[in-house]
C-alpha cells in the first residue's frame, strides 16, 4: 500500500530457524521495521514481559502467540508507543519513540484490543475523523472497500456486528495508508467466519507490501497468517520461528488422542506407551491420552497390541498433524485456550 | 492544513454526537426553560396574596364574618368542625383559625410569616369593625415595573446555571466516555495533537452556547419579558467568558476520573455549593457577611452578577472589571491544572 520506492524484500524463509531466533543481525536499513531488543515491563512485583527479542521484516507478518496474561499486548503496546519499557530498546522503521514520536505514528496503523468506539457515530464519520489526524494516507472510499463495509457505511456503529466492528477497527488504522500495522487479537470473540473476512483484509494488506506485527491465542489464525512466530508464556519467548520450522521442531509425525472404555487412562503407564514403537512421549489430559507419533501406523499398530493384551477397550481414537497448540502443549503443559 | 482539518473534524464528531443523544437537548434547552416558566409563575405575585383565614362555626360568627367581609385581604372559610379547621392549619392550607365568642380567639403558626400578616389583618379587621373607624391616611405606590419582579431576578441566575451545568455536564461527561471506551488511548496512538482534542471540547461548547443563550434569551424576553437593559456585546462576551471558564472546569474535574459514577459525583460535589451559594434563586447577600468574600471568589456568583448588572442594571461589560478578571482567572488556572494532571489512558 506503500509506494514503490519503499521496496518490498523477498522472504528468505531459509533464515528463520526454530532454534537461534527470528534474524540474527540487527536491522541495517530498510529491511528491518521493528527491532525489539531485551524488552522487559514489570507492573510492582509482576513482570509482565521478561525480556523479549525479535525483529519483523518488511513484508512480513510476526505472530505473538500465547495465552491469556501471557504479555502478549504488553508487548505490543510498547512497540506501539502507549507504554515505556523497565528495560531493553525499541526500534520502530529504524527511529526511537523518545525521539520521532509524531513520525512514527504518522507511518504506522494501531488496532487496540479494547477500544470501543462511540455508538452513534456512523462508519464514514468515524473513518473521516480518524483520517484527519494524518498528513498522508488512504483515500476513505478505499478503506471502507477493503474493509467491505460499502453498503454499512452511512450506518452508526451500533448497528454493525461484532465481526464489522473489528473491520471497521482495523479500517481505522489502515487510514494512514501505514507501513506497519499493529494488530492485538483482532478476531478474539468472532465466529469463524468473521475470523475469516478479517483474515482476508489483512492479506489484503499485506499482499500490497504492508508488515504486521498481531498478536493472537489462535493458532489456526498465526497459522496462516504469520510468517515469523514468536511463542510467549509468562513473559518469555519458548519458541520462535516460522509457523512450520516450530511445529517440525516437535520431531512429530502427527498426534493420536485416544481414551479407553470404562477405564482410567492411568491403567496404561508413561513407560509403556513411551516405548512403544514410534512414539514419542505421552501425555494425559482428563480421559485422553495424547501420544507424539514419529511414525504413526506403527504407533497406531503397536497401541492395538498393547490395548488388547492388557485386555481394555479402545473408546475413541483420532489422529492429527502435529499443530501450534501440540507444540504450546509439550512446551507448557497447557492450552492456549480454556475453551 | 492537517491542524484545522482535525480540528473540525473532533468538533463535528462532538457536535453530532451531542444531537444525537435526545436527553442531553432535554437538558441543555428544554429543562431551563421549564424551570424559568414555573418558578417564574409561582413566584409571580408573592407577598400580595390574601390570607386565607378559617372561622369555626359558633355564638357570634355573624359579627367576626361582617368584620372580615369588607377586607379584601381576607378570604374566609367557614367549618362547622373545630377539629378539621385545625387539621387545615396544620396543613398550612390556612394561615390562621378564628373561633367566635368573648374575646373570638386565633390560633396561628408565629413562624410562618404568612401567618404573622394574616394575624395583623384579622385584627386590622376587627379594630376597624369595633370603633368604626378609619385607616390612617398613606399613599400607596405598588412597584411592578419590570426589572423588580422576582423573574427578573432569578432570570440571569437561571442563565448562569445553566451555563455551568451544560458546560461541566457536558465536557465531563463526554471526556469520562472516551476514557472508559479506551477511545482516548487509541487517539493516543495517532499522531492527533492533544491541544486539538480540548479546542474541539471548547469549539462544540461554543457552538452549543450560541443556540442556548439565542432560545433561553428570546424566551426570557419575549415570553416572561425578562428586561435587556444592557448592551448585545456585553452580554455576549459575559457568556463566552462564562461558558469557556466552565468548559475548563469541567475538563479539570474529569481529567483523572475513569468511570461515569466518578465523573457524576465529582460534578455534583462541585456544582452544589454554587447553585446554592451563588445566588441563582436568592441573593447571596442573605448568607453571613463574613463568608460574603468568599462567595464572590465562585465562578458562578461572578458570572451571575455579572449577568444581572448587564440584564437588570443596564451595565456595560467595563463596569464588571472585577467579575471578568475572576472568570478569566478560574478560566486560565482551570485550564492549566486540567493540563498538567490530564489522565490520557
Ligand atoms: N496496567 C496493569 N497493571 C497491572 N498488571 C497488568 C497491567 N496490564 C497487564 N497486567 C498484567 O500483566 C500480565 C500480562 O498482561 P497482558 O500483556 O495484557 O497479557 P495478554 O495480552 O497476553 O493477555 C497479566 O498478568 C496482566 O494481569
Ligand atoms: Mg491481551
Amino acid at each position: 500500500m506503500r509506494p514503490a520506492h519503499r521496496h518490498v524484500t523477498p522472504l528468505r524463509n531459509d533464515r528463520v530457524d526454530a532454534q537461534t531466533g527470528i534474524g540474527s543481525e540487527i536491522g541495517n536499513g530498510d529491511d528491518v521495521t521493528v527491532v525489539a531488543r531485551g524488552l522487559v515491563k514489570r507492573y510492582g512485583d509482576l513482570v509482565a514481559v521478561d525480556g523479549i527479542d525479535f525483529q519483523v521484516r518488511r513484508g512480513t507478518c510476526l505472530g505473538v502467540l500465547g495465552p491469556n496474561g501471557a504479555g502478549k499486548t504488553t508487548t505490543i503496546e510498547i512497540l506501539e508507543g502507549l507504554k515505556t519499557p523497565d528495560g531493553g530498546h525499541v526500534e520502530v522503521l529504524g527511529r526511537s519513540w523518545s525521539e520521532s514520536r509524531r513520525e512514527i505514528q504518522e507511518r504506522i496503523g494501531v488496532q487496540l484490543q479494547e477500544t470501543e468506539f462511540q455508538d452513534k457515530l456512523t462508519v464514514l464519520e468515524l473513518l473521516r475523523m480518524f483520517r484527519s489526524f494524518y498528513r498522508e494516507g488512504s483515500d476513505i472510499e478505499e478503506v471502507v472497500r477493503t474493509i467491505g463495509l460499502l453498503e454499512k457505511r452511512r450506518a452508526q456503529v451500533k448497528t454493525l456486528s461484532g465481526g464489522q466492528k473489528q473491520r471497521l477497527a482495523v479500517g481505522c488504522a489502515l487510514l494512514s495508508r501505514p507501513e506497519i500495522l499493529f494488530l492485538d487479537e483482532p478476531t478474539s470473540g468472532l465466529d469463524p467466519q468473521a475470523r475469516r473476512r478479517l483474515w482476508e483484509v489483512i492479506e489484503t494488506f499485506k499482499a500490497g507490501g504492508g508488515t504486521v506485527v498481531l498478536t493472537s491465542h489462535h493458532m489456526e489464525e498465526a497459522e496462516r497468517l504469520a510468517d515469523d512466530l514468536i511463542i510467549i508464556d509468562h513473559g518469555r519467548v519458548i519458541a520462535r520461528g516460522s509457523p512450520k520450522a516450530i511445529i517440525a521442531s516437535l520431531g512429530a509425525e502427527s498426534v493420536v488422542q485416544f481414551s479407553l472404555a470404562g477405564a482410567d487412562p492411568r491403567q496404561l503407564s508413561d513407560e509403556e506407551l513411551r516405548t512403544l514403537q514410534g512414539v514419542r512421549s505421552a501425555r494425559y489430559e482428563g480421559s485422553e491420552i495424547s501420544l507424539s507419533v514419529v511414525r504413526t501406523q506403527a504407533a497406531i499398530a503397536g497401541l492395538f497390541k498393547l490395548i488388547e493384551r492388557r485386555g481394555l477397550v479402545l473408546d475413541d481414537l483420532h489422529t492429527h498433524r502435529p499443530t501450534l497448540e501440540d507444540v504450546f502443549v509439550s512446551l507448557t503443559g497447557k492450552h492456549l485456550r480454556d475453551d | 492544513m492537517t491542524r484545522l482539518n482535525e480540528i473540525r473534524e473532533l468538533t463535528r464528531v462532538r457536535v453530532v454526537l451531542f444531537f444525537r443523544e435526545p436527553e442531553a437537548i432535554f437538558w441543555v434547552f428544554i429543562f431551563p426553560l421549564v424551570l424559568a416558566a414555573v418558578l417564574g409563575f409561582a413566584f409571580r405575585s408573592a407577598g400580595v396574596e390574601p390570607s386565607k383565614v378559617a372561622v369555626v362555626q359558633g355564638e357570634g360568627i355573624q359579627r367576626l364574618l361582617e368584620a372580615f367581609q369588607r377586607d379584601e385581604d381576607l378570604d374566609v372559610e367557614v367549618y362547622e368542625d373545630r377539629q378539621e379547621a385545625f387539621d387545615k392549619l396544620r396543613k398550612a392550607a390556612v394561615d390562621a383559625l378564628i373561633e367566635p365568642g368573648d374575646p373570638p380567639r386565633l390560633a396561628f403558626d408565629p413562624d410562618r410569616a404568612e401567618a404573622a400578616t394574616a394575624r395583623l389583618r384579622v385584627q386590622r379587621a376587627l379594630t376597624l369593625a369595633m370603633d368604626g373607624g378609619v385607616d390612617a391616611p398613606l399613599g400607596l405606590e405598588p412597584v411592578t415595573e419590570t426589572g423588580s419582579r422576582y423573574v427578573d431576578f432569578l432570570f440571569p441566575g437561571l442563565l448562569g446555571m445553566n451555563l455551568m451545568g451544560t458546560g461541566m455536564w457536558g465536557i465531563g461527561f463526554a471526556i469520562a466516555d472516551v476514557r472508559r471506551r479506551k477511545f482516548l488511548k487509541r487517539l493516543m496512538v495517532t499522531p492527533m495533537r492533544r491541544s486539538s482534542f480540548f479546542l474541539s471540547f471548547i469549539l462544540s461548547r461554543l457552538v452549543f452556547l450560541f443556540l442556548e443563550i439565542v432560545i433561553l434569551a428570546s424566551f426570557g424576553r419575549w415570553v416572561l419579558g425578562v428586561p435587556f437593559e444592557g448592551d448585545l456585546i456585553s452580554f455576549s462576551i459575559v457568556c463566552l467568558l462564562g461558558a469557556i471558564t466552565f468548559a475548563g472546569l469541567g475538563i479539570l474535574v474529569a481529567s483523572r476520573v475513569r468511570t461515569i459514577e466518578g465523573v457524576s459525583g465529582l460534578m455534583n460535589l462541585v456544582m452544589m455549593p454554587m447553585w446554592l451559594a451563588s445566588g441563582v434563586f436568592f441573593s447571596y447577600e442573605r448568607f453571613p457577611d463574613a463568608i460574603h468574600p468568599v462567595l464572590r471568589l465562585l465562578p458562578l456568583t461572578g458570572l451571575i452578577d455579572a449577568l444581572r448588572a448587564i440584564m437588570i442594571d443596564g451595565e456595560s461589560i467595563w463596569q464588571q472589571g472585577p467579575e471578568s478578571a475572576l472568570l478569566a482567572g478560574w478560566c486560565v488556572l482551570t485550564f492549566l491544572v486540567a493540563l498538567k494532571i490530564f489522565r490520557w489512558e
